[in-house]
């Protein structure tokens, strides 16, 4: 701060200062200190500018919204990010192209199958071996991610819930969310965060009793999911809260490169799993829900619509599991080890240790030069790009043809569409900048990464 | 799998080379005892292509040629087409960016709604080109996807913005700027966007160190990723 500068009560809050610039006498107070403030000058506009966030429980994670307020009405909004940046994309380039698996899982918190997914596609697009990967591992793959659709659009409706004072609709969404978890867990050892998909296929195949295990939940699942959805569709003050509200048209979305459930409440039935379809998904039958309301409640009736479709697909997918390998035949590529869920949730298979530790040396070697060295990767680049819950899921891998990636950048949709924030909420209330943002349902991991 | 290691010398100007590899293991000073140690590899991203490209790539990029002579882009604005693993990438002078998306968006055969960001790439191998702007542009009305690869040298690190033709390249650029260093000129706004504004250097260059602490634990040390053995 400059020399300008003289603080109001500098005894009693040191935060309290104003000072003067050339578009008047500029204020800063951080609560209860209102009083402090001299009535503004005659004949100057005021203007009030509201910092909401990073910590604020409405902003959907470490979300900074910067508002300048006329009144009630909002006249810009910025956002600022950043707050959650781990340096995940730098980090990958220090680590083999398995490892890299364990850090993409932890960008879009929420959505982890997708991204894990979305890389492994890449890489093995990269290697050439994308029709080598077996029919089961690719059935799991597609099983995973729409039932973490399922998780990650319960997290939006329970938080976007929980933001606009729908609490029950919070604690509803989160506990429907559990059961999906639950299989999760069951199937890869954690509930979050599982880097189970790996290049070639998956970490293991699913437990004996898994498959039974997901058709005795999913029964459940859907009539819990009606229960919490039932609070919201055609409830009044719901509809209050999001009819209208947070308006983006086609023209906005597009420009703006907005993809997923905002853009299909544009109308536009845009969606990957149809339009470019990967994994196998135009073998399955399934619907894009769309709305032409362009608002909140379109992009919240989306997600309900979604969620059913995704259970649709999921039981197609247990319909058509057929026992066989998980992980690609390809040896070079293939994690040589089966793994098995110990006591500790997860470790090597009790047969490949006695096979490498007293039958064979080479199983040995192979092991050890896979696991420690990793394979080599042809070099050259690919966009590889899946529908995530919330849009386009990009990721462009670079390959110089060494054991680690030589850059892996992520197109996350929380991130492109978070930029829509100003044209949905300027000229609002602020109340409906909320509203907005949780109907965006940015997730701050992938945004920041 | 397409092979891309080629010795040092091996003719052709238009190579890419992206590292240069030393030894059998990529170690240095551990006694490696194999007989590679004085192996010298260099490897190289994929050559450009000569037409016909195949698939819709073609059509595409006739399309393009004519609406580019439509809008007065000069011919020579794309340097080279690489296609590879069934992608097609448009290398594009930097001058001529601004008017090469704006075809890409307007002209009805091409109909490229939805720009899906830029994305950086540091090659210090690459002399007189080391940074790289990556975008990648779909087409909903064609279904189409395309890559375009804009290259700026790091001593002039500066690329046009397309944030007039794109505005939802704005953060992406800011992105970039904040992790490569790259000038997005024209631009509203470039200001960093992960990093606090006050942050020394731009974190995903390949002269950025990682950084990282080692770690003792019961009396060993494990150093940090990047001065682990890499064998890459």
């Amino acid at each position: 701060m400059s020399e300008q500068v003289k603080f109001l009560d500098e005894d009693t809050d040191p935060y309290a200062t104003s000072y003067d610039s050339t578009e008047g006498t500029i204020y800063t107070v951080s609560g209860g200190d209102w009083d402090s403030i001299k009535a503004p000058s005659e004949g100057k506009h005021e203007r009030l500018v509201v910092n909401m966030g990073p910590q604020h429980p409405s902003t959907h994670g470490v979300l900074r919204l910067i508002l300048e307020l006329d009144g009630e009405t909002v006249t810009e909004a910025r956002c600022g990010i950043g707050y959650l940046h781990t340096g995940i994309e730098k980090n990958m380039e220090y680590r083999t192209w398995t490892q890299g698996v364990t850090y993409v899982t932890r960008m879009d918190y929420l959505a982890p199958f997708f991204n894990e997914t979305a890389y492994c596609l890449g890489v093995e697009k990269l290697l050439g071996v994308t029709e080598q990967i077996p029919e089961r591992a690719t059935t799991i793959r597609v099983m995973m991610m729409e039932l973490n659709r399922i998780s990650s659009h319960l997290v939006a409706l329970a938080t976007g819930g929980m933001e606009l004072g729908a609490l029950t609709a919070m604690t509803f969404g989160f506990r429907e969310r559990e059961l999906v978890l639950d299989i999760f867990e069951m199937i890869t050892g954690l509930r979050m965060n599982s880097a189970y998909i790996r290049p070639g296929g998956v970490a293991n195949d699913l437990p004996e009793d898994g498959e039974r295990r997901i058709r005795e939940t999913l029964p459940l699942l859907k009539k819990r999911m009606k229960d919490t959805t039932d609070l919201l569709v055609d409830n009044q003050i719901w509809m209050g809260r999001t009819v209208g509200v947070g308006y983006l048209d086609l023209a906005g979305c597009m420009a703006l490169g907005v993809t997923g459930p905002v853009l299909r409440s544009a109308g536009l039935p845009q969606d990957l799993r149809k339009t470019s379809p990967y994994c196998g998904y135009e073998t399955y039958e399934f619907d894009i829900p769309t709305q032409t309301t362009c608002d909140a409640y379109g992009r919240f009736l989306i997600r309900v619509a979604e969620m059913a479709q995704s259970m649709l697909i999921v039981e197609q997918c247990l319909d058509r599991l057929k026992p066989g390998p998980v992980m690609i035949e390809d040896r070079k590529v293939g994690w040589p080890a089966k793994l098995s869920i110990g006591s500790d949730g997860q470790g090597n298979s009790p047969e490949h240790i006695k096979e490498i530790m007293s039958q064979s040396m080479e199983a040995l070697i192979h092991h050890f030069k896979l696991v420690t060295e990793g394979f080599r990767v042809p070099a050259g680049q690919v966009y590889s790009a899946i529908e995530s819950p919330r849009g386009e899921l990009g990721v462009h891998i670079v390959s110089a043809g060494g054991t680690q990636p030589y850059r892996v950048h992520y197109r996350d949709p929380s991130f492109t569409n978070l930029q829509a924030v100003a044209a949905m909420s300027e000229g609002g209330q602020i109340a409906d900048v909320v509203a907005a943002v949780a109907s965006i349902d940015p997730v701050m991991g992938g945004v920041d990464r | 799998m397409t092979d891309n290691s080629l010795a040092l010398n091996a003719p052709g100007p238009e190579l890419d080379v992206v590292a240069v590899r030393h030894g059998a293991f990529g170690v240095s000073g551990s006694g490696d005892t194999s007989g590679f140690g004085g192996l010298t590899e260099a490897v190289a991203m994929p050559g450009p292509s000569a037409k016909p490209y195949g698939g819709w790539f073609d059509e595409l990029s006739e399309e393009l040629e004519l609406a580019m002579a439509d809008r007065g882009v000069v011919a020579g604005a794309i340097e080279k087409v690489v296609v590879d693993r069934g992608e097609i990438t448009f290398f594009v002078r930097r001058d001529q960016l601004v008017g090469f998306v704006q075809a890409l968006r307007d002209e009805p055969g091409l109909r490229f709604e939805l720009c899906l960001g830029v994305s950086g790439a540091h090659y210090p191998l690459d002399k007189g080109r080391e940074l790289h702007g990556v975008y990648h542009f779909r087409s909903i009305t064609h279904g189409r996807q395309i890559r375009v690869e804009v290259t700026c040298p790091d001593a002039d690190a500066k690329i046009p913005s397309i944030t007039a033709v794109y505005p939802t390249n704005n953060w992406h650029e800011r992105e970039t700027f904040d992790f490569f260093g790259i000038d997005f000129t024209g631009h509203p706004a470039l200001t960093r966007i992960q990093m606090p504004d006050d942050w020394p250097g731009h974190p995903q260059r390949k002269d950025y160190p990682l950084g990282g602490i080692p770690v003792v634990y019961k009396g060993a040390t494990v150093p940090p990723p990047n001065e682990r053995r890499s064998y890459a």
